[in-house]
């Protein structure tokens, strides 16, 4: 583009190295209000409560044992054993079992809680090439469907 | 009140007085005159020859004769109508199979045709195709477009019903075709027609909007909700009294399932979402989420479970699988494999099972449209007149894709020849077209546009295929890129083996030699073997009318506020939501994301949450598997903007590139954002200006007063929190450089 043009035109072009870039931002940003109620939360809101709603759990919350799920990994987040959700083997328990009645759903290459691989996807909660801001680990895996 | 009594009073006597003798005075100069009249004559007559007399008589005679003649004439004329019409009428009961019945009906039908008020065909709803097999005789109210009716429905088994004008039913008045053509599509108004209709008005021939999509997906869906839905509305007690000549005709072939078809359609469900995309899966697992135990319906007109569809135009292409097509697994970014569908069909409860079901789910009802919503009794007709009430609903009824008009009016050759891109057929029937045909020619230019040239352009060379783009900009993504930009994507999308038209409006497309001729305004001519119309999407508000909801005028769609209700309990979200965003002002937008993220709020504003639109959503682009891009916010290249990238090398330093222009100051970080303009034409060894800048990675601000409005992350992936943020505070920035910063761009 030639000089005159960058002028001329309603789009203005910067070329920087990484030496411009070195030196920390000024731009000023605005604090964020960590109770703002519309903002999406994370897992955990802000009250302490889990949020179901959040695109990390995937379909888990939601499908067929999702009240299973519910009940299991609520009684894990409440505990207050040493033992964090040993008092929720029961609940564990008959999630399990539910989940190996749709096993297309919930494969069974895995563990419990919070590394679903169940629900078979969260990208309707992500775009697909990038990670959702509110992911935990478990967002960013999306085994397959089938 | 009483001055202008007391006005009156005294006025009138004179009134009276004065029209009396205004009558007597023109009664008097007309007899006056007619004796006059009479007299000269009389006078002439006297004085002229014998036969004067004569004359005069024959005279009145004459005109006497002549009126009685008109009049005469004139009545023989139009009770001979009425006796053809009526004739006419018969003769095309007589005609299909339907027998006695229908010649009742019609004769009803004559009775009332005349009281028939033609404005009320327009209220028609004409159904989409796969509903059903319309048995009425359609008679007075089919317009020419009505497709199926009569004939066809007896024959009519599983085949599609297709667009075969029943010319023969149209009522002999002309006025009936102009009205009853595109637009229609209105929910049913059964009522209107009551005195006309032989017909169910909810079963009804396709709706007109049926034929913007390609005729192949009909078909193909319409194998198997069909036989259901053919009886479905027999059953289904019309509002009108023919009701029970309408069911006679009915194909005998599933007189069984009646009752079944029917019964697989709940009567309530407490969350209804019309519409089976993105948006409304994303609000069925938000709702399932937040209000335990609740049962979900989504009602979809397609017969696929809800599916994404950035992949039919990306990665589906892309896969070396060659069952692809077939399974619809696409390998993700992060390597893993998945199906386009949300989830496993074992995801999903019955319909029938939806009320029972323990712990609640979400059900889906395939091949059935949503024609009428009732929203004063909460309830919404189906397209085989099944009815379900809801407490809360959800609009989700996305868009179908825009055509040019040229290509609409070009004919049935060049519309076989078209595709239309939105669903998995249309993937299904072009993936397997691109390996038939010689040349393929895209029209259009934007995210779909680009995206399927650049994906069959990689397959260009392999199949033999010549892939044509042609749009009227002057460069790929020229709506949403700004120049320079866009100029690099059309470079790019041409390396993946493209012939990009540019400049190019569509005059005409027709079909000559077995080939599809298109014609550009400028006078170029493009021979090719199928187009991709890829110009828009059209959203679906066909609801609108019978819900009273309002459309809005500017972005279309249906509008709804900031916490994307329309009314009380009926809420819209994705394509077809015209919302109003706190940040950013009102908007329509048709994105993936954006769909995920307004179903979510939706689903969450049905469980109560009250939450505006918030969380801006964002949306991406890849052109092929090399460069891509993520943005966010209002990205109109019609904005101002600002670009920062990096360089290529970092080997020149400020200093020399000063002392070689021998300019100005090179940027600082703290000066103007004017000034740094300077440096992109101080790059690496001179000569400095004719350099070809690589846009490699970078970021472009998007400026609406000064307000960073929409970002676009050109090649640098995982930073879209930080756009998101910048967006949200809507902060003017007196150094975008120093934003730019925020964004480490040169890190990977």
């Amino acid at each position: 583009m030639s000089y005159l043009n960058i002028f001329m035109s309603k789009d203005r072009i910067i070329f920087v190295t990484k030496e411009d870039h070195e030196a920390p931002s000024n731009a000023e940003l605005i604090e964020d209000d960590p109770n703002d109620p519309y903002e999406d939360h994370g897992l955990i809101l802000p009250n302490g409560d889990i949020n179901w709603n959040c695109p990390c759990l995937g379909g888990m919350a939601s499908g067929p044992c999702g009240q299973q799920f519910k009940d299991a990994f609520s009684c894990f987040h409440y505990s207050k054993e040493e033992v964090k959700g040993s008092d929720c083997v029961e609940n564990f328990r008959s999630m399990q079992e539910c989940m190996q009645k749709y096993p297309e759903l919930y494969p069974q290459e895995d563990d419990n809680d919070s590394a679903p691989s169940g629900g078979a996807d969260n990208a309707p909660s992500d775009s697909v090439p990038t990670s959702s801001p509110e992911s935990t680990p478990a967002t960013t895996e999306n085994p397959a469907a089938s | 009140m009483f001055k202008c009594k007391a006005v009156w009073n005294k006025l009138a006597p004179l009134v009276r007085a004065s029209s009396t003798l205004c009558l007597q005075n023109a009664r008097k100069s007309v007899l006056r005159h007619g004796r006059r009249l009479e007299m000269v004559q009389k006078a002439q007559m006297s004085s002229g020859p014998a036969g004067g007399g004569g004359e005069n008589t024959l005279y009145y005679v004459l005109v006497g004769a002549t009126c009685l003649g008109t009049g005469v004439y004139a009545y023989r004329t139009v009770s001979g109508d009425k006796e053809r019409y009526n004739e006419r009428m018969i003769d095309l009961v007589n005609r299909p199979k339907q027998g006695p019945r229908a010649a009742e009906a019609v004769t009803e039908v004559v009775a009332g045709s005349k009281e028939a008020p033609l404005e009320s065909i327009p209220e028609l709803s004409l159904e989409p195709v796969k509903s059903e097999p319309v048995e009425e005789p359609t008679l007075t109210e089919a317009p020419v477009e009505e497709p199926l009716v009569t004939e066809a429905v007896v024959e009519f088994t599983e085949s599609e019903p297709v667009t075969e004008p029943l010319v023969e039913a149209s009522i002999p008045e002309p006025t009936v075709e102009t009205l009853v053509t595109e637009s229609v599509v209105e929910a049913s108004v059964p009522e209107s027609i009551i005195e006309v209709s032989v017909t169910e008005p909810v079963a009804e021939a396709p709706a007109v909007t049926q034929s913007e999509e390609p005729l192949a997906s009909v078909v193909e869906s319409e194998t198997e909700p069909t036989p259901v839905i053919i009886t479905a509305h027999v059953p289904e007690a019309s509002p009108v009294s023919e009701s029970a000549a309408v069911s006679e005709p009915a194909p005998a072939a599933e007189p069984v399932e009646s009752t079944a078809a029917h019964s697989d359609v709940p009567e309530h469900a407490p969350y209804l979402l019309i519409g089976g995309g993105t948006a409304s899966f994303a609000a069925a697992r938000s709702i399932r989420a937040r209000d335990p135990g609740a049962r979900v319906l989504i009602v979809t007109e397609e017969s696929e479970l809800p599916y994404m569809r950035p992949p039919l135009s990306k990665e589906l292409w892309f896969s070396d699988d060659p069952k692809a097509t077939e399974t619809l697994s696409f390998k993700q970014w992060n390597g893993k494999e998945r199906s386009i569908y949300f989830q496993p069909p074992s995801f999903y409860v019955s319909p029938t099972d939806l009320a029972k079901v323990e712990n609640g789910g979400v059900a889906v009802l395939t091949g059935r449209k949503v024609v009428h919503m009732d929203v004063r009794e909460n309830k919404v007709k189906l397209s085989d007149g099944a009815e379900i009430s809801y407490e809360k609903c959800l609009i989700a009824t996305g868009g179908v894709p825009r055509n040019l008009q040229v290509i609409d009016r070009a004919g049935e050759e060049v519309m076989k020849r078209t595709t239309l891109f939105r669903k998995i057929e249309d993937f299904r029937s072009l993936e397997k077209i691109s390996r038939e045909v010689k040349s393929i020619t895209i029209i259009g230019g934007g995210f779909l546009g680009s995206e399927l040239a650049c994906a069959l352009g990689r397959r260009s060379t392999d199949l033999g295929l010549e892939v044509i783009q042609m749009f009227p900009e002057k460069g790929n993504m020229g709506k949403v890129l700004p120049e320079y930009l866009s100029n690099w994507t059309t470079e790019k999308v041409r390396k993946e083996g493209v012939n990009i038209i540019m400049d190019a409006v569509v005059k005409n497309v027709s079909y000559k030699n077995d080939k599809l001729e298109i014609k550009l305004k400028d006078g170029r001519l493009i021979e090719t073997d199928h187009v991709v119309a890829a110009v828009g999407l059209e959203p679906s508000v066909e609801l609108a009318k019978s819900a009273g909801l309002e459309v809005d005028s500017d972005f279309g769609g249906y509008r709804v506020n900031a916490e994307l209700q329309a009314r009380s309990n009926i809420w819209v979200a994705g394509d077809a939501a015209c919302f109003y965003d706190i940040k950013l002002g009102r908007r329509r937008v048709e994105h993936h994301d954006h769909a995920v993220v307004s179903g979510r709020l939706a689903g969450e504003n049905m469980t109560g949450a009250s939450k505006p639109y918030w969380h801006q959503s964002m949306f991406w682009s890849d052109l092929g598997p090399d460069v891509g891009y993520e943005a966010i916010g209002i990205v109109d290249s019609s904005l101002p903007t600002v670009g920062v990238f990096a360089k290529a090398t970092a080997k020149d330093t400020p200093k020399a590139a000063t002392e070689q222009s021998g300019t100005g100051i090179r940027s600082e970080s703290e000066t103007e954002a004017v000034a740094v303009t300077l440096k992109a034409e101080t790059t690496a060894p001179p000569p400095p200006v004719q350099q070809k800048e690589d846009y490699g990675k970078g970021v472009v601000f998007y400026l609406r007063d000064n307000v960073v409005v929409g970002i676009v992350l050109w090649n640098v992936f995982n930073r879209m929190p930080i756009a998101r943020k910048i967006i949200k505070d809507g902060e003017q920035h007196a150094d975008l450089n120093e934003v730019a910063k925020l964004f480490n761009i040169h890190e990977d």
